[in-house]
């Protein structure tokens, strides 16, 4: 399916294109808001925030979410912090500057007019939040306090303790709480959106299965927003939450929507590693650890000896060699890439020689062990937890990992899809971080999407294109919902001899190996052959117990997999459709003398957003569409942080 | 290492549970307790049997999915862990190891050892929010809060609504997790409008659900993964008994304690 993409961008200067937009914006009379019903799936940051403001506007919201309770969703487990260009420093930071800061951190992938917006409405995000009660750190004055993160010269960076994203989804959760109490939302936990009904091109309301009961049933609405998270977890190995998926995005992306950039995914660089077959999932220790822990290897591949045993003369503090400007504090694709480049040069440490150490022992000796302790106490401690290794004694050995999408579902700057009314909020769609998104930025787009965006574009959309009136009765409902009970029941009838996670992790290390950190054209082709004969796999060999008409975790991760291996191949053909490296996407035929990512701005500078063509020979073919990128307010340069 | 585990198995809430036991052979020191439960459910559904269904997500201790209790004990041995965070190092090789919900009459058994906690989201729904729209909010350093107080919020705002405090009590109480929230928010200045209408509508939706009384066992606290003190369970009861003179003494049941 090829596209006709208009992204909407307001016309006139950047700083005024938000509030013309907002007056050129249709209004819902308040007394018919009532009368439409919007439907939200997600209740992380953004589907929580966009739920509780629909709602107070006084919209009928129905939300959804997997977990038994909204405010489990993955949002949660955010540690270091949410920017906001308050500029309580006076260290010169303004809506400009996170503006700037943003757009090349995002290797100038990003489209600007969404980019300002974002940095306009950051300040109304903290704002929001401390009304809330949200918690967050302070000075001794009583006023807000700030840390400092990658990518970044000033410090703007807001943070309750390690625990940043739990206490901003508690706030969003509570406004939530509060209009479901007031029965402006109706909240659907234990459910999974598995389709979007979509009838006469527009999207008209999902079909989903109750995880508790396993009913499927459909839920009518004027309009649908998908604030369903990233698919880091097609990896099997990262960063998430177990139950994270593309489910809900790939099913809209099968209905007609566009997916965009789905190869810009982001590698963390600071993970504990694997310690065997059994690891379930990886744990991100914060980007901030970066402030004070210094990175090295052994200058000798394959040196076996106790890290302590190694003298100075001995360790190769690779980043600071590499970028002595930046250092340790490099951007995370750059970090991330280094440690792997060493590791695949041999001289990785720990099991496997996957790792390499961040230690502390210079900072403990400079400021004491007590300075680190209240810097990185917790940290520390989960690290010990894990690994059982003491990182105050012995420096701890991390290595990358897959955590963020920036891919996602296309939308224009009202954050619709190509599907009139369905929308994409917060990590599901594709809007602001381009190739690389810079730390503490995620929460700082979920919230705006939810409280800021989601509710003015979606009174316009709903004020322009009236109700949908499209009854229960009408066959499409019935015959999609029979699509998708046939699915569960073909699941449920698989009855192999290997388990669905075997070939999860057999896909992911097929996606690690060759469209993760690096990429070059061989290895995904090589995917994309692959790719296919593990999906027959799963469907030939996987058993899945149990009925679906209970709750049943076998058939959840089922369906999420089968979904998870049709977008890989999408993922792979984006990654080698994609000549050139930016971001955290890097293909090692595009790179400078040095080893640093080759961007080509002359063929290269659009969004690839994607179209569901077809099947043919039992394989799904897809189009490629381009949104050409335009930056009229900054100068596209090569990044460098040396 | 060898492991022995018994595991509560249930269907569904209708039907009634047991112990099944369980072998196993060769499981890490380094995995993480869930990730044992994963292996043997690899197995058990090979086998063609079902596996266990338990609550998991973030496998970070942050999301409060995981309910387990592990011999006797919720979340297991380890002091400030929940169970995702729990590695078999912690045990003996040859161990035996007992698994199984929650026990509470507010958070029935839905399948083996999963259980309906929805009774804490009715708790909040009552009244565990400061009443402030999208857009409303004034600007965010215009109220300084002292440090002191804010971290004391902060303690009590790591909740992570896990339940554990429940299934620790002998009464089945709610006290720890209602008075959390309570007084994260009744210490702010921004909490202070609602405070004590607010206490009083989250200690009635407590007694509504099915939760016990509290009478100072403290097991609650020993139980919870984040460390949360009894001294807010004291807080909440300080404002309860001011709101409640209050409404006795103003019967439309307006707040005037300010
Ligand atoms: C460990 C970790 C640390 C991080 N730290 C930071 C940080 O410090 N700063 C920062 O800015 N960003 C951070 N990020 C990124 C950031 O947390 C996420 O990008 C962001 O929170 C995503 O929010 P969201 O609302 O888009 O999605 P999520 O919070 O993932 O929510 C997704 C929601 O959708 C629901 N859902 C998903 N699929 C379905 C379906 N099929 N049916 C029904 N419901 C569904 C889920 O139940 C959930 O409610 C971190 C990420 C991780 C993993
Ligand atoms: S799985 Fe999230 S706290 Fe244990």
């Amino acid at each position: 399916m090829q596209f006709q993409l208009d992204a909407k961008i307001p016309s006139g200067p950047l700083d005024r294109k938000w509030s013309k937009h907002k007056f050129d914006l249709k209004l819902v009379n308040p007394a018919n808001k009532r009368k439409y019903t919007v439907i939200v799936v997600g209740s992380g940051l953004a589907g929580a925030a966009a739920a509780a403001s629909l709602g107070e506007l006084g919209y009928n919201v129905r939300c959804f979410c997997y977990q038994d309770s909204p405010r489990r969703a993955h949002s949660v487990a955010a540690q270091g912090g949410i920017n906001a260009a308050k500029n309580y420093r006076n260290d010169g930071d303004s809506v400009w500057r996170l503006f700037y800061d943003t757009i090349k951190g995002g290797d100038f992938r990003a489209r600007e007019s969404n980019v300002y917006r974002l940095a306009e409405l950051s300040v109304n995000i903290i704002d929001q939040c401390v009304a809330q009660g949200v918690p967050f750190a302070r000075e001794y004055g009583g006023l807000l306090a700030n840390r400092s993160f990658g990518g970044a010269q000033v410090s703007r960076t807001f943070y309750a303790r390690g625990q940043t994203g739990q206490q901003l989804l508690l706030g969003a959760y509570s406004a939530l709480s509060r209009q479901i109490a007031q029965k402006t939302v109706s909240m659907h936990t234990a459910t999974e959106m598995l389709d979007v009904l979509v009838v006469d091109g527009r999207a008209r309301g999902i079909v989903v299965r109750d995880l508790r009961t396993g009913r499927i049933s459909t839920h009518l609405g004027d309009a649908v927003v998908l604030c369903t998270g990233g698919y880091s977890n097609v990896f099997f190995l990262s960063t998430n939450a177990k139950g994270c998926n593309v489910t809900a995005t790939w099913r809209a992306y099968r209905r007609g929507a566009g997916f965009a950039n789905p190869c810009f995914t982001q590698i963390h660089p600071t993970c504990i590693p694997s310690s065997g077959e059994h690891q379930s999932k990886l744990t991100l220790m914060s980007e901030s650890l970066r402030n004070d822990g210094r990175i090295w290897v052994p200058k000798q591949a394959g040196d076996k000896r106790h890290p302590s045993d190694i003298p100075e003369s001995e360790r190769d503090y690779y980043l600071e060699r590499r970028y002595p400007s930046f250092g340790n504090l490099s951007p995370r694709d750059i970090a991330s890439r280094a440690a792997k480049e060493r590791c695949d040069a041999g001289f990785g440490v720990g099991p496997g020689g996957l790792g390499v150490y961040l230690d502390f022992a210079d900072s403990i000796k400079r400021l004491g062990r007590k300075v680190i302790e209240e810097r990185y106490g917790n940290l520390f401690e989960m690290y010990e937890s894990i690994t059982g290794e003491d990182p105050y004694t012995e420096p701890m050995r991390i290595y990358p990992a897959p955590h963020y999408t920036m891919g996602g579902l296309w939308v224009d700057y009202n954050l619709m899809t190509t599907i009139p009314g369905l929308f994409a909020a917060g990590e599901a769609n594709f809007s602001d971080h381009g190739a690389n998104r810079l730390g503490a930025s995620a929460l700082m787009q979920g919230l705006a999407d939810g409280y800021f965006v989601v509710p003015y574009t979606i009174g316009d959309y709903l004020a322009r294109s009236g109700p949908s009136g499209l009854g229960s009765d009408h066959a499409a409902v019935a015959s999609l919902e029979r699509e998708v009970g046939d699915r569960i029941k073909k699941l449920v009838s698989l009855n192999g001899n290997r388990t669905v996670d075997s070939i999860h992790r057999e896909l992911g290390r097929l996606m690690w190996d060759k469209c993760g950190m690096s990429r070059n054209a061989a290895g995904l082709r090589e995917a994309l052959q692959k790719i296919p004969a593990i999906a027959e796999r799963f469907w030939r060999e996987v058993r899945v117990t149990g009925s679906g008409e209970e709750l049943n975790q076998c058939v959840e991760k089922a369906g999420r997999l089968a979904d998870f291996l049709e977008f890989a191949e999408l993922m792979c053909i984006d990654a080698l459709e994609r000549n050139e490296s930016c971001g955290g996407h890097f293909r090692e035929e595009y790179q400078t003398p040095d080893g640093e990512a080759l961007r080509n701005d002359n063929e290269y500078c659009y969004a690839a957003v994607w179209g569901l063509r077809g099947t043919e020979g039992g394989r799904l073919t897809h189009d490629l569409t381009k949104e050409p990128l335009t930056f009229e307010n900054v100068h596209l340069a090569q990044r460098s942080y040396k | 290492m060898k492991l022995t585990l018994y595991v509560w198995r249930q269907k569904s809430a209708a039907q009634e549970g047991e112990f099944r036991r369980y072998d196993m052979q060769e499981v890490s020191p380094d995995s993480s307790f869930l990730e044992v439960l994963d292996l043997l459910n690899e197995q058990l559904i090979l086998k063609g049997e079902e596996p266990i269904e338990f609550e998991h997500d973030c496998r970070e201790g942050i999301c409060g999915c995981c309910s387990m209790v592990i011999n006797g004990r919720p979340h297991g041995p380890k002091k400030l862990h929940t169970t995702c965070q729990l590695h078999m190092r912690n045990f003996e090789d040859g161990a035996t190891v007992y698994v199984e919900p929650w026990r509470a009459a507010a958070f029935p058994v839905v399948k083996d050892l999963v259980v309906d906690r929805s009774s804490f989201d009715r708790i909040i729904q009552s009244g565990g929010y400061i009443s402030v729209n999208t857009g409303s909010a004034p600007e965010a350093n215009s109220v300084p809060i002292g440090k002191e107080v804010i971290d004391t919020a902060m303690d009590a705002a790591t909740c992570i609504g896990c339940g554990a405090c429940v299934a620790a009590c002998p009464n089945g109480s709610a006290a720890l997790f209602t008075a959390a929230k309570i007084s994260h928010l009744g210490l702010l200045a921004q909490g202070q409008p609602e405070r004590y209408d607010r206490v009083l509508r989250m200690v009635d939706q407590m007694d509504k659900e099915l939760f016990g009384s509290c009478t100072n066992h403290g097991e609650c606290q020993e139980a919870c993964p984040k460390g949360i003190s009894i001294k807010y369970i004291s807080m909440m009861n300080r404002d309860f008994i001011r709101a409640t003179a209050a409404r006795v003494m103003d019967p439309k049941g307006a707040m005037k304690a300010q």
